[in-house]
């Protein structure tokens, strides 16, 4: 690294842990030449150059797009899933609003169904098993339909399309006292509830998800709204309404 | 297929439940406050007693035998459920805890009142048994209006809240019950779907009245009958 002064120094304050079954604990780093403009990740880059030159261990944590799309990435940091005064995703967080000699906490999301595989990197597999329980459409609908032939009303299609921005990335989870999964999941109801071609199955599919998502281990929704907050796609909690309706008329009116 | 069993031990169910038996004990709340202020009427409590008199005798008695039943019922199923949502399952989906946890802020409705429901709701609990005991079980002295003969609950009332240590726990634990309608009230319409965009400012503003108007109603009539009510006045 260059011998510079520039830029700021931030003390990290890292959640190490070998493998998953093993205790983990904070190790404290600090990382010189920080600027304003880099984003979060980077700063970890920055670290783990470091820590490679010194023959250590680096620090591993996801990340792909880096743009705020994918939904890889995902920290705990200073307390708030995907950072503090959120609405992006972790590789989005710039450093511009930390100090310089800011202590900075970084945790993995915790939550039981998320076990660490490695320092920062958890395991987001449940979100895909509970996509697979119905979260799709399966019948054939042919090919893409032309513009406007099945009406669909303008408020419907905004908000499936506000639905469907979520991204998987589990920061709700990650941010919700009681661990529950209930935004994406029921992000993933509305999505398809709100439109015609999820019609014929909605009540299948409301009942199926979220009985995988309790058999996957995440906690009740008590509406405390963390959720939404954290979101990088900024995902209504109406949704969740949204998905308790479903689950009742599924309940209440047979599943098939 | 659906069942039953999957439903109430589903997320959703419980919250169902809890939310259905939530809305019940509020709408019992409210009526027991408007029969409550008739405390406030300054006639040595005849309003009072012969509305308690009222209740007791509709259907020969039988009517707030069923009605206790149930509020009995509501009270268990509201407690079993939530506490299974707020300590049972939320233990299990986060085993290893935070080291540093800071309120997201922005759009989260994340306060005191709504991460405290599970210790207001225990203490109102607590407080119900024993306020029971302590009104509806008391050694009633006897009263006669218009040649009516009734228990005099008044002056029970009256003896209590003119001892200020009960008077002071009284007001303390109605600021409690304030505090979880504070959450609970809009939380019970979204646990239902009954929800939106559009109505969630509505619903958390009118849960926030609710929480208030009940909780300084209810706190307010200890404080009435230390200062105003006359002891033994009949």
């Amino acid at each position: 690294m260059a011998e510079t002064t520039s830029g700021k120094s931030i003390h990290l304050r890292i959640w190490r842990q070998k493998r998953g079954e093993q205790k983990g604990r904070f190790e404290n780093y600090t990382v010189k030449n920080v600027l304003d403009e880099m984003s979060f990740l980077e700063v970890l880059d920055l670290l783990n150059e470091d820590l490679a030159r010194q023959g250590q261990e680096p620090v591993e944590f996801d990340s792909d797009c880096r743009e705020g799309i994918c939904g890889t990435c995902g920290l705990v940091i200073k307390g708030v899933a995907h950072g503090p005064g959120s609405g992006c995703t972790t590789c989005e967080i710039r450093m511009r609003p930390f100090r310089d000699g800011e202590t900075v906490t970084v945790e993995p999301f915790r939550a039981g169904p998320f076990p660490v595989i490695k320092d920062l990197v958890v395991d987001r597999t449940p979100f895909d098993r509970i996509q697979q329980a119905g979260g799709f459409v399966a019948a054939n609908v042919g090919s893409a339909p032309d513009g406007n032939a099945v009406p669909i009303p303008k408020e419907d299609a905004d908000k499936a399309m506000d639905a469907a921005s979520c991204i998987g990335c589990g920061a709700c989870v990650a941010a919700c006292p009681n661990g529950s999964a209930s935004l994406f999941v029921s992000a993933k109801i509305a999505q398809l509830a709100r439109l015609p071609q999820g019609e014929p199955e909605r009540k299948r599919r409301a009942w199926a998800m979220v009985n995988q998502m309790d058999a996957e281990g995440f906690g009740d929704c008590s509406n405390h709204g963390e959720c939404e907050a954290v979101c990088p796609k900024a995902i209504s909690i109406e949704n969740i309404a949204v998905m308790r309706r479903e689950y009742l008329k599924a309940f209440i009116g047979g599943s098939d | 297929m659906t069942s039953i069993a999957t439903f109430a031990g589903s997320s959703v169910g419980k919250k169902v439940f809890v939310a259905v038996t939530g809305l019940m004990l509020f709408g019992f709340v409210v009526v027991h406050l408007l029969g409550n202020l008739t405390l406030l009427i300054p006639d040595g409590g005849k309003a009072f007693n012969e509305y308690a008199h009222f209740l007791e005798s509709l259907l020969h008695g039988w009517l707030i035998i069923a009605f206790e039943v149930c509020l009995v019922a509501m009270f268990l199923v509201h407690a079993i459920f939530a506490i299974t949502v707020a300590l049972v399952d939320k233990q299990k989906a986060r085993p290893q805890k935070y080291s540093l946890v800071r309120a997201a802020g922005g759009k989260s409705h994340k306060t005191l009142a709504s991460r405290s429901m599970i210790l207001t709701g225990p203490v109102i609990l607590i407080f119900v048994v024993l306020h029971v005991k302590m009104f509806k079980f008391a050694d009633h002295p006897l009263v006669t209006y218009h040649g009516t003969e009734m228990k005099d609950l008044y002056s029970v009332v009256v003896d209590a809240f003119k001892t200020p240590w009960i008077a002071i726990a009284y007001m303390v634990v109605m600021a409690l019950l304030g505090t979880h309608l504070w959450h609970g009230v809009w939380s019970a319409f979204q646990s239902l779907g009954w929800n939106s965009d559009r109505h969630v400012t509505f619903l958390t503003r009118l849960s926030v009245v609710a929480g208030v108007v009940l909780g300084v109603g209810f706190l307010g009539l200890p404080p009435y009958v230390y200062f105003f009510a006359a002891t033994g006045g009949h």
